[in-house]
Protein backbone atom coordinates (compact mmCIF):
# COMPACT_ATOMS: atom_id res chain seq x y z
CA UNK A 1 0.00 0.00 0.00
CA UNK A 2 2.52 2.59 1.05
CA UNK A 3 4.90 1.77 -1.75
CA UNK A 4 3.09 4.54 -3.62
CA UNK A 5 3.50 7.06 -0.80
CA UNK A 6 7.11 6.06 -0.07
CA UNK A 7 8.11 6.36 -3.71
CA UNK A 8 5.76 9.08 -4.84
CA UNK A 9 8.51 11.11 -6.60
CA UNK A 10 9.56 8.00 -8.57
CA UNK A 11 6.00 7.22 -9.55
CA UNK A 12 5.47 10.85 -10.53
CA UNK A 13 8.60 10.88 -12.68
CA UNK A 14 7.57 7.57 -14.23
CA UNK A 15 4.15 8.95 -15.00
CA UNK A 16 5.61 12.08 -16.57
CA UNK A 17 8.07 9.90 -18.50
CA UNK A 18 5.25 7.83 -19.96
CA UNK A 19 3.34 10.98 -20.77
CA UNK A 20 6.34 12.60 -22.47
CA UNK A 21 7.29 9.66 -24.68
CA UNK A 22 3.65 8.98 -25.56
CA UNK A 23 3.12 12.58 -26.60
CA UNK A 24 6.29 12.89 -28.67
CA UNK A 25 5.95 9.46 -30.30
CA UNK A 26 2.26 10.13 -31.07
CA UNK A 27 3.16 13.43 -32.71
CA UNK A 28 5.90 11.79 -34.77
CA UNK A 29 3.59 8.90 -35.72
CA UNK A 30 0.78 11.24 -36.81
CA UNK A 31 3.02 13.43 -38.94
CA UNK A 32 4.83 10.48 -40.55
CA UNK A 33 1.62 8.45 -40.87
CA UNK A 34 -0.25 11.15 -42.77
CA UNK A 35 2.79 11.80 -44.96
CA UNK A 36 3.26 8.13 -45.81
CA UNK A 37 -0.47 7.74 -46.47
CA UNK A 38 -0.06 10.57 -48.98
CA UNK A 39 2.82 8.64 -50.55
CA UNK A 40 0.72 5.48 -50.77
CA UNK A 41 -2.04 7.17 -52.77
CA UNK A 42 0.35 9.34 -54.80
CA UNK A 43 0.40 9.17 -58.61
CA UNK A 44 4.21 8.87 -58.47
CA UNK A 45 5.14 5.15 -58.49
CA UNK A 46 8.43 5.41 -56.53
CA UNK A 47 6.61 7.19 -53.70
CA UNK A 48 3.94 4.49 -53.66
CA UNK A 49 6.61 1.79 -53.49
CA UNK A 50 8.35 3.63 -50.67
CA UNK A 51 5.07 3.97 -48.75
CA UNK A 52 4.20 0.31 -49.17
CA UNK A 53 7.69 -0.76 -48.10
CA UNK A 54 7.54 1.54 -45.07
CA UNK A 55 4.27 0.04 -43.86
CA UNK A 56 5.25 -3.54 -44.63
CA UNK A 57 8.56 -3.34 -42.80
CA UNK A 58 7.51 -1.33 -39.77
CA UNK A 59 4.12 -2.92 -39.20
CA UNK A 60 5.39 -6.47 -39.43
CA UNK A 61 8.52 -6.07 -37.29
CA UNK A 62 8.15 -6.87 -33.59
CA UNK A 63 8.37 -3.62 -31.64
CA UNK A 64 11.07 -5.00 -29.35
CA UNK A 65 13.24 -5.66 -32.38
CA UNK A 66 12.73 -2.06 -33.51
CA UNK A 67 13.81 -0.90 -30.06
CA UNK A 68 16.91 -3.07 -30.30
CA UNK A 69 17.73 -1.46 -33.63
CA UNK A 70 16.98 2.03 -32.31
CA UNK A 71 19.12 1.61 -29.20
CA UNK A 72 22.05 -0.42 -30.53
CA UNK A 73 22.25 0.14 -34.30
CA UNK A 74 21.01 3.69 -34.84
CA UNK A 75 23.52 5.31 -32.41
CA UNK A 76 26.35 3.59 -34.31
CA UNK A 77 25.34 5.41 -37.50
CA UNK A 78 23.63 8.65 -36.51
CA UNK A 79 22.38 10.17 -33.27
CA UNK A 80 25.52 9.27 -31.35
CA UNK A 81 24.86 9.78 -27.65
CA UNK A 82 21.14 10.35 -28.16
CA UNK A 83 19.09 9.97 -24.98
CA UNK A 84 16.83 6.94 -24.41
CA UNK A 85 13.94 9.40 -24.72
CA UNK A 86 14.90 10.34 -28.29
CA UNK A 87 15.69 6.78 -29.35
CA UNK A 88 12.50 5.45 -27.75
CA UNK A 89 10.46 8.15 -29.47
CA UNK A 90 11.98 7.16 -32.81
CA UNK A 91 11.26 3.46 -32.38
CA UNK A 92 7.70 3.99 -31.12
CA UNK A 93 6.92 6.79 -33.54
CA UNK A 94 8.15 4.93 -36.62
CA UNK A 95 6.39 1.71 -35.61
CA UNK A 96 3.08 3.46 -34.91
CA UNK A 97 3.31 5.59 -38.05
CA UNK A 98 2.65 2.47 -40.15
CA UNK A 99 -0.65 1.91 -38.33
CA UNK A 100 -1.58 5.59 -38.56
CA UNK A 101 -0.82 5.47 -42.29
CA UNK A 102 -3.20 2.58 -42.87
CA UNK A 103 -5.96 4.21 -40.80
CA UNK A 104 -5.57 7.45 -42.76
CA UNK A 105 -5.54 5.54 -46.04
CA UNK A 106 -8.78 3.78 -45.15
CA UNK A 107 -10.23 7.22 -44.36
CA UNK A 108 -9.07 8.55 -47.72
CA UNK A 109 -10.86 5.76 -49.54
CA UNK A 110 -14.16 6.66 -47.87
CA UNK A 111 -14.10 10.08 -49.57
CA UNK A 112 -15.97 9.80 -52.89
CA UNK A 113 -13.65 9.79 -55.90
CA UNK A 114 -15.65 12.65 -57.43
CA UNK A 115 -14.34 15.02 -54.76
CA UNK A 116 -10.75 14.52 -55.90
CA UNK A 117 -11.80 14.63 -59.56
CA UNK A 118 -13.54 17.96 -59.03
CA UNK A 119 -10.47 19.35 -57.28
CA UNK A 120 -8.15 18.18 -60.04
CA UNK A 121 -10.51 19.61 -62.67
CA UNK A 122 -10.10 23.02 -61.02
CA UNK A 123 -6.36 22.71 -61.57
CA UNK A 124 -5.32 21.75 -58.06
CA UNK A 125 -2.12 19.78 -57.67
CA UNK A 126 -2.14 16.34 -56.10
CA UNK A 127 -0.95 17.67 -52.75
CA UNK A 128 -3.49 20.51 -52.78
CA UNK A 129 -6.25 18.02 -53.55
CA UNK A 130 -5.14 15.83 -50.68
CA UNK A 131 -4.61 18.65 -48.18
CA UNK A 132 -7.59 20.86 -48.98
CA UNK A 133 -10.25 18.42 -50.14
CA UNK A 134 -9.63 14.78 -49.30
CA UNK A 135 -7.89 14.72 -45.90
CA UNK A 136 -10.32 17.15 -44.21
CA UNK A 137 -13.19 14.90 -45.25
CA UNK A 138 -11.31 11.75 -44.26
CA UNK A 139 -10.65 13.01 -40.72
CA UNK A 140 -14.06 12.05 -39.36
CA UNK A 141 -13.63 8.42 -40.37
CA UNK A 142 -10.05 8.26 -39.18
CA UNK A 143 -10.58 9.51 -35.64
CA UNK A 144 -12.01 6.34 -34.01
CA UNK A 145 -9.23 4.01 -35.25
CA UNK A 146 -6.62 6.68 -34.43
CA UNK A 147 -7.85 6.71 -30.86
CA UNK A 148 -7.18 2.97 -30.57
CA UNK A 149 -3.78 3.34 -32.18
CA UNK A 150 -2.65 6.06 -29.78
CA UNK A 151 -3.88 4.07 -26.78
CA UNK A 152 -1.90 1.06 -28.02
CA UNK A 153 1.09 3.38 -28.39
CA UNK A 154 0.74 4.45 -24.74
CA UNK A 155 0.90 0.85 -23.59
CA UNK A 156 3.71 0.02 -26.01
CA UNK A 157 5.79 2.79 -24.46
CA UNK A 158 6.48 0.34 -21.59
CA UNK A 159 9.06 -1.30 -23.85
CA UNK A 160 11.09 1.90 -23.67
CA UNK A 161 11.19 1.32 -19.91
CA UNK A 162 12.85 -2.05 -20.45
CA UNK A 163 15.55 -0.17 -22.40
CA UNK A 164 16.35 2.10 -19.49
CA UNK A 165 14.05 5.03 -20.20
CA UNK A 166 12.45 6.30 -17.00
CA UNK A 167 8.72 5.67 -17.30
CA UNK A 168 6.04 3.79 -15.41
CA UNK A 169 7.09 0.25 -16.30
CA UNK A 170 10.68 1.14 -15.59
CA UNK A 171 9.71 2.39 -12.11
CA UNK A 172 7.68 -0.70 -11.34
CA UNK A 173 10.63 -2.89 -12.32
CA UNK A 174 12.94 -0.82 -10.11
CA UNK A 175 10.67 -1.11 -7.09
CA UNK A 176 10.09 -4.79 -7.75
CA UNK A 177 13.84 -5.31 -7.68
CA UNK A 178 13.89 -3.62 -4.27
CA UNK A 179 11.59 -6.37 -2.98
CA UNK A 180 8.23 -4.64 -2.70
CA UNK A 181 5.04 -6.65 -3.16
CA UNK A 182 4.51 -6.87 -6.87
CA UNK A 183 0.71 -6.77 -6.72
CA UNK A 184 0.59 -3.26 -5.27
CA UNK A 185 3.24 -1.95 -7.60
CA UNK A 186 1.35 -3.27 -10.60
CA UNK A 187 -1.94 -1.91 -9.32
CA UNK A 188 -0.59 1.64 -9.02
CA UNK A 189 1.21 1.38 -12.34
CA UNK A 190 -1.91 0.12 -14.05
CA UNK A 191 -3.97 2.95 -12.57
CA UNK A 192 -1.45 5.49 -13.83
CA UNK A 193 -1.68 3.99 -17.35
CA UNK A 194 -5.46 4.13 -17.12
CA UNK A 195 -5.31 7.85 -16.38
CA UNK A 196 -3.37 8.40 -19.61
CA UNK A 197 -5.45 6.08 -21.80
CA UNK A 198 -8.77 7.42 -20.46
CA UNK A 199 -7.56 10.94 -21.13
CA UNK A 200 -6.73 9.96 -24.72
CA UNK A 201 -10.06 8.30 -25.42
CA UNK A 202 -11.84 11.30 -23.86
CA UNK A 203 -9.89 13.68 -26.08
CA UNK A 204 -10.75 11.70 -29.20
CA UNK A 205 -14.41 11.45 -28.23
CA UNK A 206 -14.42 15.23 -27.94
CA UNK A 207 -12.82 15.55 -31.38
CA UNK A 208 -15.35 13.16 -32.85
CA UNK A 209 -18.24 15.19 -31.48
CA UNK A 210 -16.70 18.42 -32.80
CA UNK A 211 -16.37 16.95 -36.28
CA UNK A 212 -19.95 15.71 -36.13
CA UNK A 213 -21.21 19.23 -35.60
CA UNK A 214 -19.04 20.68 -38.33
CA UNK A 215 -21.50 19.64 -40.98
CA UNK B 1 -37.83 14.71 -72.07
CA UNK B 2 -38.06 18.32 -70.96
CA UNK B 3 -38.45 20.95 -73.59
CA UNK B 4 -36.44 24.11 -73.44
CA UNK B 5 -37.60 27.19 -75.31
CA UNK B 6 -35.87 27.33 -78.65
CA UNK B 7 -33.56 30.26 -79.04
CA UNK B 8 -32.74 31.07 -82.57
CA UNK B 9 -29.56 33.03 -81.97
CA UNK B 10 -27.96 29.86 -80.68
CA UNK B 11 -28.25 26.63 -82.63
CA UNK B 12 -27.43 27.15 -86.23
CA UNK B 13 -24.38 27.12 -88.38
CA UNK B 14 -21.16 26.40 -86.54
CA UNK B 15 -19.01 29.40 -85.69
CA UNK B 16 -15.89 29.57 -87.75
CA UNK B 17 -13.53 30.23 -84.81
CA UNK B 18 -10.12 28.58 -84.66
CA UNK B 19 -9.93 24.98 -83.37
CA UNK B 20 -9.86 24.94 -79.57
CA UNK B 21 -10.11 21.26 -78.71
CA UNK B 22 -8.78 18.72 -81.18
CA UNK B 23 -9.01 14.96 -80.74
CA UNK B 24 -6.95 13.15 -83.30
CA UNK B 25 -7.36 9.41 -83.78
CA UNK B 26 -8.01 8.76 -80.09
CA UNK B 27 -8.28 5.17 -78.85
CA UNK B 28 -8.95 3.87 -75.40
CA UNK B 29 -9.59 0.44 -73.88
CA UNK B 30 -11.10 -0.55 -70.55
CA UNK B 31 -9.57 -4.02 -70.37
CA UNK B 32 -10.95 -5.87 -73.37
CA UNK B 33 -13.56 -3.21 -74.06
CA UNK B 34 -12.62 -0.77 -76.81
CA UNK B 35 -14.48 2.27 -75.43
CA UNK B 36 -13.10 4.90 -77.80
CA UNK B 37 -12.35 3.87 -81.38
CA UNK B 38 -10.47 6.20 -83.71
CA UNK B 39 -12.17 9.33 -82.44
CA UNK B 40 -11.56 12.46 -84.51
CA UNK B 41 -13.30 15.56 -83.28
CA UNK B 42 -12.56 19.27 -83.54
CA UNK B 43 -14.32 21.81 -81.40
CA UNK B 44 -13.99 25.41 -82.49
CA UNK B 45 -13.87 28.44 -80.26
CA UNK B 46 -17.39 29.53 -79.35
CA UNK B 47 -18.95 26.32 -80.56
CA UNK B 48 -21.49 24.28 -78.59
CA UNK B 49 -21.14 20.58 -79.30
CA UNK B 50 -23.67 18.17 -77.85
CA UNK B 51 -22.68 14.51 -77.62
CA UNK B 52 -25.54 12.04 -77.50
CA UNK B 53 -25.87 8.30 -77.80
CA UNK B 54 -27.01 5.20 -75.96
CA UNK B 55 -25.48 4.48 -72.57
CA UNK B 56 -22.18 2.67 -72.72
CA UNK B 57 -21.38 4.31 -76.05
CA UNK B 58 -18.29 6.03 -74.62
CA UNK B 59 -19.60 9.59 -74.63
CA UNK B 60 -18.81 10.26 -70.95
CA UNK B 61 -15.37 8.75 -71.38
CA UNK B 62 -14.83 11.00 -74.39
CA UNK B 63 -15.75 14.04 -72.33
CA UNK B 64 -13.43 13.01 -69.50
CA UNK B 65 -10.43 12.42 -71.76
CA UNK B 66 -10.48 16.09 -72.76
CA UNK B 67 -9.12 17.19 -69.38
CA UNK B 68 -7.35 13.88 -68.88
CA UNK B 69 -9.46 12.57 -66.04
CA UNK B 70 -9.26 9.50 -68.28
CA UNK B 71 -6.00 8.72 -70.01
CA UNK B 72 -5.98 7.53 -73.60
CA UNK B 73 -4.06 4.64 -75.13
CA UNK B 74 -3.20 6.11 -78.51
CA UNK B 75 -3.89 9.31 -80.42
CA UNK B 76 -3.49 12.97 -79.55
CA UNK B 77 -5.60 15.54 -77.77
CA UNK B 78 -4.70 19.19 -77.83
CA UNK B 79 -6.33 22.21 -76.27
CA UNK B 80 -5.64 25.65 -77.71
CA UNK B 81 -2.91 24.10 -79.87
CA UNK B 82 -1.12 22.64 -76.86
CA UNK B 83 -1.02 18.84 -76.52
CA UNK B 84 -2.27 17.43 -73.20
CA UNK B 85 0.78 17.04 -70.95
CA UNK B 86 1.52 14.19 -68.55
CA UNK B 87 0.14 14.28 -65.00
CA UNK B 88 1.85 17.10 -63.10
CA UNK B 89 2.06 20.86 -62.75
CA UNK B 90 1.68 21.44 -66.47
CA UNK B 91 -1.52 19.41 -66.65
CA UNK B 92 -2.91 21.13 -63.56
CA UNK B 93 -2.41 24.49 -65.26
CA UNK B 94 -4.24 23.27 -68.32
CA UNK B 95 -7.10 21.81 -66.29
CA UNK B 96 -7.60 25.19 -64.67
CA UNK B 97 -8.56 26.48 -68.13
CA UNK B 98 -11.04 23.68 -68.74
CA UNK B 99 -14.23 23.82 -66.70
CA UNK B 100 -15.84 20.52 -65.79
CA UNK B 101 -19.38 19.88 -64.58
CA UNK B 102 -20.16 16.37 -63.33
CA UNK B 103 -23.30 14.31 -63.26
CA UNK B 104 -23.06 13.99 -59.48
CA UNK B 105 -22.16 17.69 -58.92
CA UNK B 106 -19.11 16.83 -56.74
CA UNK B 107 -19.29 20.02 -54.73
CA UNK B 108 -16.77 19.99 -51.87
CA UNK B 109 -18.94 18.68 -49.06
CA UNK B 110 -16.94 20.27 -46.23
CA UNK B 111 -16.98 23.78 -47.73
CA UNK B 112 -19.80 26.27 -48.01
CA UNK B 113 -21.24 27.18 -51.41
CA UNK B 114 -19.26 30.42 -51.40
CA UNK B 115 -16.02 28.65 -50.45
CA UNK B 116 -16.63 26.12 -53.21
CA UNK B 117 -16.65 28.90 -55.79
CA UNK B 118 -13.72 30.76 -54.19
CA UNK B 119 -11.36 27.83 -53.64
CA UNK B 120 -10.08 27.43 -57.20
CA UNK B 121 -9.55 31.16 -57.54
CA UNK B 122 -7.56 31.55 -54.31
CA UNK B 123 -5.59 28.28 -54.37
CA UNK B 124 -4.97 27.83 -58.09
CA UNK B 125 -5.21 31.33 -59.57
CA UNK B 126 -3.80 32.89 -56.37
CA UNK B 127 -6.43 35.63 -56.50
CA UNK B 128 -6.76 37.57 -53.24
CA UNK B 129 -9.71 36.68 -51.00
CA UNK B 130 -11.72 39.88 -51.46
CA UNK B 131 -11.60 39.77 -55.26
CA UNK B 132 -12.39 36.05 -55.27
CA UNK B 133 -15.36 36.52 -52.98
CA UNK B 134 -16.72 39.37 -55.07
CA UNK B 135 -16.48 37.29 -58.22
CA UNK B 136 -17.93 34.22 -56.51
CA UNK B 137 -20.96 36.17 -55.28
CA UNK B 138 -21.50 37.67 -58.74
CA UNK B 139 -21.37 34.22 -60.34
CA UNK B 140 -23.71 32.73 -57.73
CA UNK B 141 -26.16 35.56 -58.45
CA UNK B 142 -25.81 34.90 -62.15
CA UNK B 143 -26.80 31.24 -61.76
CA UNK B 144 -29.54 32.21 -59.31
CA UNK B 145 -28.24 30.79 -56.04
CA UNK B 146 -26.77 33.94 -54.50
CA UNK B 147 -29.03 33.58 -51.45
CA UNK B 148 -27.53 30.16 -50.62
CA UNK B 149 -23.91 31.33 -50.44
CA UNK B 150 -23.37 30.51 -46.76
CA UNK B 151 -24.98 27.05 -46.86
CA UNK B 152 -23.29 23.70 -47.25
CA UNK B 153 -23.90 21.73 -50.48
CA UNK B 154 -25.94 19.04 -48.68
CA UNK B 155 -28.50 21.72 -47.71
CA UNK B 156 -29.24 22.55 -51.35
CA UNK B 157 -31.48 20.85 -53.89
CA UNK B 158 -29.86 18.96 -56.76
CA UNK B 159 -30.64 21.71 -59.23
CA UNK B 160 -29.12 24.34 -56.97
CA UNK B 161 -26.04 22.21 -56.39
CA UNK B 162 -25.50 21.75 -60.10
CA UNK B 163 -25.82 25.50 -60.68
CA UNK B 164 -23.22 26.08 -57.95
CA UNK B 165 -20.98 23.55 -59.71
CA UNK B 166 -21.35 25.55 -62.94
CA UNK B 167 -20.45 28.74 -61.06
CA UNK B 168 -17.44 26.99 -59.52
CA UNK B 169 -16.18 26.04 -62.97
CA UNK B 170 -16.89 29.51 -64.41
CA UNK B 171 -14.91 31.15 -61.61
CA UNK B 172 -11.72 29.89 -63.27
CA UNK B 173 -12.54 31.78 -66.52
CA UNK B 174 -12.30 28.57 -68.53
CA UNK B 175 -11.65 28.52 -72.26
CA UNK B 176 -14.01 25.59 -72.64
CA UNK B 177 -16.65 23.99 -70.43
CA UNK B 178 -17.22 20.24 -70.32
CA UNK B 179 -20.59 18.97 -69.12
CA UNK B 180 -20.74 15.26 -68.30
CA UNK B 181 -24.47 14.45 -68.18
CA UNK B 182 -25.20 17.48 -66.01
CA UNK B 183 -28.93 16.83 -65.62
CA UNK B 184 -29.00 13.03 -65.42
CA UNK B 185 -28.99 12.94 -61.60
CA UNK B 186 -31.67 15.60 -61.23
CA UNK B 187 -35.35 15.38 -60.41
CA UNK B 188 -37.38 16.32 -63.52
CA UNK B 189 -38.59 19.64 -62.14
CA UNK B 190 -35.02 20.78 -61.56
CA UNK B 191 -33.67 19.98 -64.99
CA UNK B 192 -34.87 23.19 -66.61
CA UNK B 193 -33.24 25.53 -64.10
CA UNK B 194 -29.88 23.96 -64.95
CA UNK B 195 -30.53 23.89 -68.69
CA UNK B 196 -31.48 27.56 -68.65
CA UNK B 197 -28.14 28.45 -67.08
CA UNK B 198 -26.42 26.42 -69.79
CA UNK B 199 -28.52 28.06 -72.52
CA UNK B 200 -27.45 31.46 -71.24
CA UNK B 201 -23.84 30.34 -71.23
CA UNK B 202 -24.15 29.17 -74.83
CA UNK B 203 -25.69 32.50 -75.84
CA UNK B 204 -22.78 34.29 -74.17
CA UNK B 205 -20.44 32.51 -76.56
CA UNK B 206 -18.87 29.96 -74.23
CA UNK B 207 -17.25 26.99 -75.95
CA UNK B 208 -19.08 23.95 -74.61
CA UNK B 209 -18.97 20.18 -74.90
CA UNK B 210 -22.16 18.73 -73.47
CA UNK B 211 -22.85 15.04 -72.96
CA UNK B 212 -26.56 14.80 -72.37
CA UNK B 213 -29.84 13.02 -72.91
CA UNK B 214 -31.71 16.33 -73.18
CA UNK B 215 -32.72 16.41 -76.82
CA UNK B 216 -34.51 19.73 -76.30
CA UNK B 217 -31.26 21.31 -75.24
CA UNK B 218 -29.41 19.70 -78.14
CA UNK B 219 -31.96 21.11 -80.59
CA UNK B 220 -31.99 24.62 -79.22
CA UNK B 221 -28.44 25.31 -78.03
CA UNK B 222 -26.13 23.10 -80.04
CA UNK B 223 -24.22 24.17 -83.12
CA UNK B 224 -23.43 20.56 -83.78
CA UNK B 225 -24.66 17.20 -82.58
CA UNK B 226 -22.23 14.30 -82.30
CA UNK B 227 -23.88 10.90 -82.17
CA UNK B 228 -21.84 8.09 -80.62
CA UNK B 229 -22.47 4.36 -80.38
CA UNK B 230 -20.18 1.49 -79.38
CA UNK B 231 -17.17 3.75 -78.91
CA UNK B 232 -17.40 5.33 -82.35
CA UNK B 233 -18.63 8.64 -83.69
CA UNK B 234 -21.40 7.51 -86.03
CA UNK B 235 -22.71 10.82 -87.17
CA UNK B 236 -22.02 14.53 -86.85
CA UNK B 237 -24.50 17.13 -88.02
CA UNK B 238 -26.32 20.35 -87.29
CA UNK B 239 -29.12 19.68 -84.83
CA UNK B 240 -32.00 20.28 -87.26
CA UNK B 241 -30.50 18.03 -89.84
CA UNK B 242 -29.68 15.33 -87.31
CA UNK B 243 -33.06 15.23 -85.60
CA UNK B 244 -35.19 15.62 -88.74
CA UNK B 245 -33.13 13.64 -91.14
CA UNK B 246 -30.54 11.32 -89.54
CA UNK B 247 -28.34 9.56 -92.07
CA UNK B 248 -27.26 6.44 -90.20
CA UNK B 249 -29.54 3.56 -89.24
CA UNK B 250 -28.02 3.53 -85.74
CA UNK B 251 -29.07 7.13 -85.21
CA UNK B 252 -32.54 6.55 -86.68
CA UNK B 253 -33.00 3.62 -84.34
CA UNK B 254 -31.79 5.63 -81.34
CA UNK B 255 -33.99 8.62 -82.13
CA UNK B 256 -37.07 6.46 -82.69
CA UNK B 257 -36.58 4.96 -79.23
CA UNK B 258 -36.23 8.23 -77.38
CA UNK B 259 -38.53 10.52 -79.31
CA UNK B 260 -41.59 8.31 -79.59
CA UNK B 261 -42.90 7.82 -76.12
Amino acid sequence: MNVLLDYLPEFRDGFLGTLAITASAALLALVLGVLIAGFRVSPVPPLRVFGTAWVTVLRNTPLTLLFLVAFFVVPQIIFQGASPYVLGTLALGFYTSSFVCEAVRSGISTVPLGQAEAARSLGMSFSQTLRLIVLPQATRTVIPPLSSIIIALTKNSAIAGAFGYGELFNVSKLLNDKGYAIAWIFLWTALAYLVVTFAISGLFRLLERRMGVAR
Amino acid sequence: MSEVPVTKNAGGPAPTGDPLVVLDNVNKHFGALHVLQDINLTIRRGEVVVVIGPSGSGKSTLCRTINRLETIDTGDISIDAKPLPQEGRELARLRADVGMVFQSFNLFAHKTVLENVMLGQTKVRKTDKATAEEKARALLDRVGVGAQAEKYPAQLSGGQQQRVAIARALAMDPKVMLFDEPTSALDPEMINEVLEVMQQLARDGMTMVVVTHEMGFARSAANRVVFMADGKIIEEAEPNQFFNNPRSDRAKDFLSKILHH
